[in-house]
């Protein structure tokens, strides 16, 4: 009699904590489903209304105007080449700390490196952002000042252009390359490196032609991770990119997709706040398509092992 | 036993926290009932507002904050410029034309009367080491429309000139422009999204210039003088300085002749709490 109740409170115990435990992976799916949906229900009409190549291929952006023009293409381009630029600068930085970190530091160099970068990631974005409009601009203007020195046509941004976005996006990537390709370092079986010893190659051959390539699915791994995060960077990048919508030229003051809607959509309106929809969704899609990416990057990874 | 007593604790907080978390959205209401007492007699029926963008801040603020004060008055503004509120309020549609431009005289010939409620002052910045002091109106559009390129020419030193401003749907950027009459004609080189911003960017940045409210100007930044005019508020209530214009609640007659409840939204403006809300907007008193 005893045990049987005991069991049958053990069941009903069971049974909900199941039902708990449902509700809560329901609530993930649940958003991101809605997002989605949110997402596309917001961001499709206002293409429908501007027109779909006037919007993502217009390049003047004039939301408030009397004939208010909504040309996005240039605040794409930003997105994709300050992304871009920051990849090839924070890329091989961030791989070879990595070998650094794993393959040639000492022990005790590697006890200093390592805490810096892992206390590089914990650093908020906006104190990025704060150090690059402190340090980076005013630096960045005396570099603008002497290379267009003289210059009728260049309009001087002050030192927050395309270039210092660049810089902050590339440290703030660093740590997620430097992690993630060290672990996937770590990962390469010690044979493989004792093979490559053995036969002759010499400790650097052994890092590049062996060790290297057999991480690189991991490596592949931290660079979308990288691109994700560069990709979907907005406040440090508000504070130093200067904010006009231009051409991504290395000094001109520029908008990104995260940019255009942090810093219009307190006061948009009607069919302008309708378009910074469409650009949410814009840049949406793009994480979309780098996540799906990455997920190929991963089963690629699984196969290979 | 101990594994028991375990597993249910952690059920119930499970529990607990998927409870919390269906409740939370419930308990809104409780703040609402504060602003009851305030009230003497009891007002009830709808103010309908139409016009100007650009005050829709100030509207807004004083909407919330009467209807709290008045919780039977329903207020609705509706924001479609300044002209067309006018039309509204001459059509009888609404009972208040909001503008943001002193009235015309036709309009006034009309029976409108102009209440100017607020004013809005723009001072133009630049950083402190700038040596220039006054700029013309003419000046002041050259730079922002990118004509005028470097501080020599304006009698400064030989630098560049760093155009900031606002982003588009600011109200400060759309005064700026409206009242300079170079609308969607300005080459920045810097939008930023805030007040703040600005202030920081002018002061950190030598050759730069930017505009913001008058009230937060400090003495991290220089304020030029236009048209030899400098940016104050004794300039401004004397009309004398070109960066400003008057928030009008217009009527159709006087106030006096208007219903119980327009006055007492007018009584409500003027009162010590409504003045409140206009100078927390960074706004200006009329005398």
């Amino acid at each position: 009699m005893n045990i049987k109740a005991k069991n049958s409170a053990g069941h009903i115990i069971e049974t909900v904590a199941k039902v708990i435990f449902i509700l809560c992976a329901a609530t993930a799916v649940f958003a991101v489903c809605s997002i989605t949906v949110y997402m596309f229900a917001k961001g499709t009409p206002a293409l429908k209304q501007v027109g779909v190549p006037e919007l993502l291929f217009g390049t003047s952006w004039m939301p408030t105007a009397k004939e208010p023009s909504f040309g996005i293409l240039y605040i794409i381009l930003s997105s994709i080449v300050g992304t871009t630029a920051s990849i090839f600068i924070g890329v091989p930085v961030g791989l070879l700390t990595a070998v650094f970190l794993t393959e040639v530091s000492s022990k005790h160099l590697a006890g200093v490196v390592q805490p810096a970068v892992e206390l590089l990631a914990a650093i908020p974005s906006v104190i990025y952002g704060l150090i690059g409009m402190m340090l980076l601009t005013p630096a960045m203007y005396k570099l603008e000042k002497l290379i267009f020195a003289g210059s009728e046509t260049h309009q001087f941004t002050g030192g927050s252009n395309m270039l210092s976005a660049i810089i902050v996006l590339a440290i703030m990537i660093l740590p997620t390359v430097v992690n993630v390709s060290a672990s996937a370092i770590r990962a390469v079986p010690k044979d493989l490196k004792a093979a490559s010893l053995a036969l002759g190659a010499s400790h650097i051959q052994t890092i590049f032609k062996v060790t290297v390539p057999a991480a690189r699915s991991g490596i592949m791994t931290g660079v979308v991770l990288g691109i994700g995060r560069a990709i979907g960077e907005a406040m440090a990048i508000n504070m130093v990119a200067g904010g006009s919508v231009n051409i991504p030229l290395p000094f001109n003051s520029v908008r990104l997709l995260t940019t255009q809607l942090v810093s219009e959509m307190s006061y948009a309106e009607g069919l302008h706040r309708q378009v910074l929809f469409t650009v949410g969704l814009v840049l949406f899609i793009f994480i979309m398509i780098i996540n799906l990416v990455l997920m190929k990057v991963r089963k690629g990874a699984e196969l290979s092992e | 036993m101990k594994n028991r007593t375990k597993r249910l604790l952690g059920v119930g907080v499970a529990a607990a926290l998927a409870l919390g978390l269906l409740t939370g959205c419930g308990s809104k209401s409780e703040g609402e009932a504060a602003g009851e007492e305030s009230g003497t007699e009891e007002l009830s029926g709808t103010i309908a507002l139409a016009g100007s963008t650009s005050m829709e801040k100030l509207c807004e603020g004083m909407k919330e904050s009467f209807e709290a004060a008045n919780p039977g008055v329903t207020i609705t503004v509706e924001y479609t410029g300044s002209s067309a509120g006018i039309e509204s309020l001459e059509a009888g549609s609404v009972d208040i034309g909001n503008s943001s431009r002193a009235l015309k005289d036709e309009e006034k010939e009309a029976g409108i009367v102009e209440n100017i409620v607020a004013i809005d002052g723009i001072a133009t910045i630049v950083d402190k080491d700038n040596e220039v002091k006054d700029l013309s109106e003419d000046q002041l559009s050259a730079i922002y429309k990118g004509e005028i390129t470097n501080w020599k020419e304006l009698g400064g030193k030989d630098e560049a000139i760093v155009v900031i401003g606002r982003e588009a749907g600011s109200g400060t950027r759309g005064a700026f422009e409206e009242l300079l009459g170079i609308e969607d004609s300005c080459a920045y080189a810097q939008e930023l999204d805030s007040t703040g911003a600005v202030l920081a960017k002018v002061a950190a940045t030598p050759g730069s210039i930017g505009y913001v409210s008058l009230d937060v100007v400090d003495d991290t930044v220089k304020a030029v003088s236009l048209n030899g005019v400098e940016a104050n508020e004794e300039n401004i209530l004397a009309g004398d300085y070109i960066l400003s214009r008057p928030f009008v609640m217009a009527t159709k007659g006087e106030i006096s002749e208007q219903s119980e409840l327009i006055k007492a939204w007018f009584d409500y403006v003027q009162s010590e709490e409504g003045q409140e809300v206009i100078k927390s907007m960074g706004l200006i008193l009329p005398r």
